[in-house]
């Protein structure tokens, strides 16, 4: 459904989302990536579990939910790829980190 | 033009307001509910959601059974208003917790409960002080600063949006007319008639309830009564959702029924000033991360502040009008845990006419 603009950003990084390596514009945030990894969802909300992808892409709507590099609820959106970043489905809400 | 009657309007559609409104209904009076917009200060929009019980009335008993009664009318009401909106107010009550951080904290509060015992009399007050084993056996991931909690079996809490927002569509479903975005240009009284002036035409009525929250303050002296309630700020802060992992509230902590971590019941002295306040912020989030280590590693996603509705003695004011019968004034800064109190026992007294003697020591005369 998406498709990078290589003319903007020809430098790419390796991520991976849900355990795929995918290589990615460099500079663009994890929830692109996702966009990008082609998943059909990201997340389940919290208390429906009706399951979720990016959308507002500017840090309002929380639907990009992800765990990433081991930490969980993070707006893909607001964090910015890196070099062999982990990219995992949120389930639901997370647990307490005891 | 002529005049829309009512048996009774009243001024407010907050959660005071909101639960009189819906009473008064029920008992079968027309009600208008008027609502002045967003313009308002609006404290029922910035509520903890606490039905709280342990903390309220040391050396004012009658403000203590008043609190108990309407906990324990709290089932009932969350029973009549999920029937007729189909949307569950997420009631639970399952007693609560204040935490102590230091042995001086402990003391006083045993000191404080062993009062409050003492002046509920004949109509007791169960409540036990626990150690730092207890309190981390009722509720586990407390922080090893909590030396000691105190709980009572009373205590509970409830989404106060969904509170707000279904007693507004019960009242409406009963047939109460709700008229929002009010603004008064004119108030004429005489006993048993009030006539107000307003942008949306005018509204007369036999009786007048001023559940205006902080707008009391100027309201209340058109109908005879006094209302000296004057602003204090609290902020609260609210944490990404999470599993369960808080089967009870604290006085300062509580997980909703979505799992969100909310974090509060900071006091400060500042006027009308709604704005929040770095400093405040941090010191609610230590003393949470104090209480439960495991909070400071949450995310804070939302946070706000609001205006509690105080009185001089930080107790309710509820009154009637001597001058100009029919005109009542109720006043308070726990219009959660208070809410089945107005709907169920406060509205029906001013149905019948008067307030029950009980009641008198809330009179606005005390000051």
């Amino acid at each position: 459904m998406f498709r990078t603009r290589p003319d903007h950003r020809p430098e790419t990084v390796q991520v991976f989302v849900e355990g795929r390596a995918l290589m990615v514009p460099e500079g663009s945030s994890a929830a692109a990536a996702i966009l990008i990894s082609g998943l059909s969802s990201i997340r389940e909300t919290a208390v429906s579990g009706s399951p979720r992808l990016p959308w507002c892409m500017m840090g309002v709507c929380f639907d990009c939910l992800a765990e990433i590099d081991g930490v969980a609820n993070r707006q893909a959106c607001m964090v910015q790829v890196a070099v062999g970043m982990r990219i995992a489905r949120q389930h639901g809400a997370r647990e307490v980190p005891r | 033009m002529t005049a829309r009657r009512f048996d009774a309007m009243v001024i407010g559609g907050g959660l005071v307001g909101s639960a009189i409104a819906w009473g008064l209904r029920r008992e079968g009076l027309s009600v208008a509910l008027l609502d002045e917009g967003d313009a308002a200060y609006r404290a029922s929009r910035g509520n903890f959601g606490l039905v709280w019980v342990q903390s309220k009335g040391l050396g004012a008993p009658w403000y203590q059974r008043w609190t108990r009664q309407s906990a324990e009318s709290w089932a009932e009401l969350a029973n009549d208003l999920a029937k007729q909106t189909g949307q569950s107010l997420g009631l639970s009550q399952p007693g609560g917790l204040h935490l102590c951080l230091s042995d001086r904290e402990m003391n006083e509060r045993a000191e404080r409960l062993e009062q409050m015992k003492r002046e509920a009399g004949n109509y007791g007050f169960e409540y036990r002080m626990l150690d730092a084993r207890e309190a981390r056996e009722m509720l586990p991931g407390l922080g090893p600063a909590v030396v000691g909690a105190s709980f009572t079996p009373y205590d509970g809490h409830v989404s106060p949006l969904a509170l707000l927002r279904s007693l507004h569509h019960s009242f409406t479903a009963l047939g109460g007319v709700y008229l929002p975005n009010v603004k008064i240009t004119g108030i004429a009284t005489a006993p048993r008639n009030f006539l107000l002036d307003t942008n949306l035409g005018t509204i007369q009525a036999e009786r007048a309830v001023l559940a205006a929250g902080l707008g009391n303050a100027t309201l209340a002296s058109h109908f005879g009564l006094k209302a000296p309630v004057r602003p204090q700020r609290g902020q609260v802060l609210v944490t990404e959702r999470t599993r369960a992992a808080l089967p009870m509230p604290t006085t300062t902590i509580r997980q909703t029924g979505e799992g969100s971590i909310m974090l509060g019941d900071s006091v400060e002295e500042v006027g009308f000033d709604t704005r929040q306040t770095q400093p405040v912020m941090a010191e609610i989030a230590h003393r949470a991360a104090l209480c439960f280590p495991w909070i400071g590693k949450l995310n804070v996603v939302r946070a706000w502040s609001a205006l509690r509705v105080m009185s001089p003695d930080g107790l309710p004011i509820y009154d009637q009008s001597e001058t100009l019968p029919g005109a009542y004034t109720a006043n308070c800064h726990s219009g959660v845990t208070l809410a089945a109190a107005h709907g169920k026992l406060l509205a029906p007294m001013i149905a019948r006419g008067a307030l029950d003697p009980f009641l008198t020591p809330f009179s606005a005369e005390r000051f």
